[in-house]
């Protein structure tokens, strides 16, 4: 029976920052969804055929694209901790990493692990005791009393209006199949084909959206992982202390001031956007052990950073260290700041722009200089398109739901040209992944809309 | 009254209509010594509504009757009027056939077929009680006086238990077509403590086919002779349509007058309590609920060869006959109508079904069935179905053998039983096919494939049957491999297809791959490979389906095995939820009440919550470690 069991998977670290997060997949797939998402280094490694209690070195894939390093444990069941087949992947830490590799495993097949669902399987594979299992119970019913009060809070309000929307006008559609189906020799009016993959189409569009704004919602909420960099002195902490809103760093005129990482989490202005700042030591060739050791965590942090805010002083001319800085930024969400836009300008900025998804020249002491910044972040984050007040899904369990409901509709749209049974089953399931979006029981309404909808019945 | 002992039985069924009649008959097929008891010899198997059998979903349900060992395909085969095969061009899965009965013959081969059934004993008498010890049943008694030991009980009572009927103003205690009602029963149910509740239904006029101008209504013949399809997998003989049927409508001039006299209508006027069906809505309650629609449609169908009269489907009313009379005369064709016998509402007694198990037996009276109508059913074919589960299940009680559950999965059967006892209802029940999520799986072709197995492994199905279903499913098996292993090339499929009006693509390849194409079918693709050998028109139309279905059955089938895992999770008679920790209010109240018998049923009722569910799965674990003897 087992091999018919779901691959479930979760971030197995605390929430948070961390040097690494851990993410577990268990389950019958967890070897091929695994090789799906996570390529070796050494291309003659399979990972399917990893032995248990191994490990292997890589990257994840996010849409094809390779991603963080990853290091790749494996157990082979029944020997692990659910008695199942576990993959655990380990990227670096911070969630935008995490939260990447999640989504590229439930793209691949895995669902997300309910709440103490790891737990349930060792229990149930025999690989707890009696005494454990209890309290475990008890984690799980608090998780749950808790996980469902946060559900509740998120479903009022627009998410749950537009998901009423979309059910709506699918459980109208099902309902008038049903009717149409069940009374075949009644005044059902005819349902067009065109009408029906007019109408799936559609609310798999509503979906679309929901589905695409997600990466971005996700931005909104959680903030996203945002460094300064640049050349020793050319107001990197007086920018972090223009967006913090107060001073947060060392800010002195000596070149070399911050020597290590700072970590700041700001809310910018009223745009809803939260930036986890880091400020990093200035990049130039240095014979001081502890600043080489600062420049090495800046190029670091630039590479896994979401944003990178590159600050250069107009006031003094191009440089290798600033090429090579703009070289890095190469296709990344990178900003280009030219400072001391109030001093003599000359510093060549067609250059270095080009290296930049865009520019701007600004002195951080003018009146309005952190509007414009903002404006500009929103822009290279792709947020403008999203109203921080439209529905959004809020959570990776509804954003596997609205998945499943899309990839329903997707089948209801190819199965329209076999038949209308298939058709109906394939509602049924989009359906159920909505109402399991909301926690409720479709098939009573089904029922209740044909006979409240049509006049049917002998 | 002195009661006086009659003889004894292994199960006793009460009432001979269409589900006493399955059950009876299954009880007895198991080698129980069975007593069916009917207030009236002469209306065993009676039809009091449509003469007609099927119909979407009903006519799935019929065939798992029929491939369980049940009578009801066989006899209305053998009294085939006409029939119409359902939904065809909306998909192989509803695929629903629908025949015409001639309503007389039909009660008197049904009743012959009993009568010749080995351990079956049919007495015409009234049931008024049952004997009960020690929450067990152990007999029944009659309204003459005599007593019958008993095993097991099944009540099959349909609407004469309690039965009342109303006709405008007037009403009087009645069973169907002039039978008396069953007025002491409810109350020896009530005080065993069954819960009692009353339903209500109806039923149009019967009338004189002279007086019908058939000229102004459109005719609905029978499919096409060459497609006519046997309900059973048995029936043999051709089949041949002997009737029409006719389509009437009704206008603004129907509806005012119904609109004129609603005050009329016990409904309406408040004389009836009962709970109507909101599948089979009145006359009245059409024209009262959707004012906007200016004609409803009527069905206008023969009884039968050798009768005159003829069923007015669509009309169904309560209303005075006076105001029946002036109704259905404004329809077009019908000016001159002679009533025959007026329609009817009536009310009956019936149980909450959520107080049975999943094997139909009551959980708190060891030993007695429901099945039909008194569960809260409506439609010959439902009470069918199950009284042939409550009959298996009543020989099997008697006869300390394992009792029989049909999940969900395995069939519309398994569905409706599941509702009913996981849900409850509210009204009379109907089938429908969109009640079942596997309804790609649990088609009327693949009837016998999913269930004559079961049927065998329980005494039901004869060798004459195991050995046509064994044959049948061998001659498939040799077609799908012959149609995976025979290619065909580009032109081959080119001329036939063109000349069939379908795309034939650009290559070619295997019959099978073939046959996935849109449009293509499986009697294009035996014009080119030759049809395969003892392939009937229904084998066929399994394989296209099959094979054209292949995704989305699959897709199902790996659904059902996921949920056969809490399937398979017992939930024992004794588990207590009264000290089960975070369960919701509500969740606890209903699991009290309907005790599921497996996890996946638990899941199921209205108001337990996957969490909850999380819950019970843990707390089952923990309580099957505690009873586990300790010292072995």
């Amino acid at each position: 029976m087992k091999e018919f069991t779901k691959t479930i998977c979760a971030i197995a670290t605390p929430p948070g920052e961390g040097g690494i997060a851990v993410i577990r997949m268990s389950g019958p797939q967890a070897y091929p969804i695994a090789a799906k998402v996570f390529r070796p280094i050494n291309p003659d490694k399979k990972v399917e055929q990893a032995k248990g209690y191994t490990a292997l070195f890589g990257h994840y894939l996010l849409e094809g694209r390779p991603m963080d390093q990853t290091v790749a444990l494996f157990y082979r069941a029944p020997h692990s901790y659910t008695g199942e087949d576990v993959v655990e992947l380990s990227v670096h830490g911070g969630s935008a990493m995490a939260q990447g590799l999640m989504e590229a495993l439930l793209t691949a097949g895995a669902s997300p692990a309910g709440a103490g669902e790891f737990t349930r399987r060792a229990l149930e594979n025999g690989k707890m005791d009696l005494a454990q299992a209890e309290s475990v119970m008890e984690v799980i019913s608090a998780a749950g009393r808790q996980g469902a009060a946060l559900a509740g809070a998120a479903l009022e309000g627009t998410l749950s209006r537009k998901i009423d929307e979309i059910t709506g006008v699918l459980l109208a559609l099902r309902g008038h199949l049903a009717a149409w189906v069940d009374y075949p020799e009644e005044d059902v009016p005819e349902l067009e084909e065109e009408t029906l993959i007019h109408t799936l189409e559609t609310q798999k569009g509503e979906l679309d959206r929901l589905i695409r704004d997600y990466q971005g919602g996700a931005i909104l909420r959680q903030g996203v992982d945002a460094v300064i960099v640049g050349r020793p002195n050319v107001g990197k902490s007086t920018l972090l202390n223009l967006l913090a809103g107060y001073d947060r760093a060392i800010v002195t005129p000596i070149a070399g001031t911050t020597r290590d990482l700072v970590e700041e989490k700001v809310m910018l202005g009223s745009s809803g956007i939260r930036l986890n700042l880091f400020d990093t030591a200035g990049i130039h060739e240095t014979q001081d052990l502890v600043e080489a050791e600062g420049i090495r965590r800046s190029y670091l942090k630039l590479e896994q950073a979401g944003l990178i805010l590159a600050v250069f002083d107009l006031s003094r001319e191009l440089t290798g260290e600033d090429l090579e800085l703009a070289r890095r930024c190469q296709g990344r969400p990178a900003i280009a700041i030219f400072n001391k836009e109030d001093l003599d300008p000359r510093l060549d900025t067609e250059i270095l722009g080009q290296y930049f998804k865009a520019a701007l020249p600004v002195s951080f002491h003018q009146e309005g200089a952190l509007e414009l910044v903002t404006d500009l972040i929103r822009r290279v984050l792709g947020l403008t398109r999203i109203d921080p007040y439209a529905a959004a899904l809020t959570s990776r369990r509804q954003l596997e739901s609205a998945l499943r409901a899309r990839e329903a509709l997707e089948e209801g749209m190819n199965a329209a040209a076999l038949g209308l049974d298939a058709v109906s089953v394939c509602l049924d399931d989009a359906l159920e992944a909505l109402y399991d979006l909301k926690g409720e029981n479709p098939t009573a309404d089904v029922i209740e809309e044909v006979f409240s909808k049509f006049c049917v019945g002998k | 009254m002195e009661y006086h002992k009659l003889g004894s039985y292994d199960v006793v069924v009460i009432g001979a209509g269409h589900a006493g009649i399955e059950a009876a008959h299954a009880a007895a097929r198991l080698g129980a010594r069975t007593a069916l008891f009917t207030i009236s010899l002469d209306f065993i198997a009676n039809m009091p509504c449509n003469p007609s059998i099927g119909g979407t979903a009903k006519g799935h349900l019929v065939r798992e009757v029929d491939a369980l060992g049940g009578l009801m395909g066989i006899m209305a085969d053998k009294t085939f009027l006409q029939s119409r095969m359902l939904n065809r061009g909306k998909g192989p899965a509803v695929h629903s056939l629908r025949v015409q009965t001639d309503r007389k013959q039909y009660h008197m081969a049904m009743k012959e077929a009993l009568e010749k059934t080995p351990n079956l004993y049919i007495h015409q008498g009234e049931i008024t009680g049952l004997e009960r010890k020690e929450g067990r049943v152990t007999g029944v008694y009659t309204q003459l006086g005599g007593y019958y030991e008993a095993g097991a009980v099944v009540i099959a009572t349909g609407t004469s238990l309690g039965g009342k009927i109303f006709v405008g103003e007037a009403n009087y205690e009645s069973g169907p077509d002039g039978q008396h009602a069953a007025t002491a029963l409810t109350r020896d149910l009530m005080e065993a403590g069954l819960p009692i509740r009353r339903f209500k239904t109806g039923t149009p006029a019967r009338v004189h086919r002279r007086s019908i101008d058939f000229s102004k209504l459109t005719v609905q013949p029978g499919d096409p002779e060459e497609e006519l399809q046997p309900f059973s997998f048995m029936t043999d003989f051709p089949l041949h349509n002997k009737v029409d049927c006719y389509i009437a409508y009704t206008n603004p001039r129907t509806h005012d007058i119904i609109r004129a006299n609603i005050h009329r209508s016990p409904l309406y006027g408040g004389m009836i309590q009962g709970v109507g069906p909101r599948y089979c809505p009145s006359i009245e309650d059409k024209v009262m609920r959707f004012g906007e629609k200016d004609r409803h449609q009527i069905f206008v169908e023969p009884c039968g060869e050798n009768t005159e009269e003829m069923y007015l489907q669509g009309m169904s009313s309560s209303l005075p006959e006076d105001v029946q009379n002036a109704m259905y005369r404004t329809i077009e064709g019908l000016e001159h109508l002679e009533l025959m016998r007026p329609a009817y509402a009536i009310e009956y007694d019936c149980v909450d079904p959520t107080a049975m198990k999943a094997t139909l037996e009551m959980k708190d009276l060891s030993g007695v069935y429901g099945a039909g109508q008194f569960n809260g059913t409506s439609g010959y074919e439902e009470a069918a179905a199950q009284g042939l589960l409550a009959g298996i299940n009543a020989a099997c009680h008697a006869l300390g053998r394992k009792e029989l559950i049909l999940p969900r999965h395995t069939s519309y059967l398994g569905t409706l039983v599941d509702d009913l006892v996981t849900k409850g209802v509210l009204d009379p029940y109907r089938m429908m096919t969109s009640r079942s999520e596997y309804r790609l799986t649990l088609r009327q072709d693949n009837a016998d494939d999913r269930l004559t197995p079961i049927g065998r492994e329980y005494g039901l199905v004869d060798d004459a049957r195991w050995e046509r279903f064994t044959a049948a499913k061998a001659a498939k098996e040799k077609e799908l491999s012959r149609l995976e292993n025979t290619s065909i090339k580009a032109a081959q499929l080119r001329q036939v297809a063109l000349e069939e009006g379908v795309d034939p693509g650009e290559t070619g390849g295997t019959a099978a791959q073939i046959l996935r194409r849109p449009g293509v079918t499986y009697a294009m693709v035996a014009r080119i490979i030759g049809p395969g050998e003892g392939i009937t028109p229904m084998l066929a139309q399994k394989i296209e389906t099959e094979i054209k279905y292949a995704g989305y059955i699959q897709r199902q089938q790996r659904t059902i095995r996921e949920v056969a895992r809490h399937e398979n999770t017992p939930i024992p008679e004794e588990f207590s939820y009264a000290n089960l920790q975070g369960l919701t209010l509500e969740a606890r109240e209903k699991l009290e009440k309907i005790r599921p018998a497996t996890l996946a049923q638990a899941g199921r009722i209205p108001g337990v919550s996957p969490s909850d569910l999380a819950q019970l799965s843990l707390a089952l674990l923990t309580w099957k470690k505690e009873e586990e003897p300790h010292d072995r």
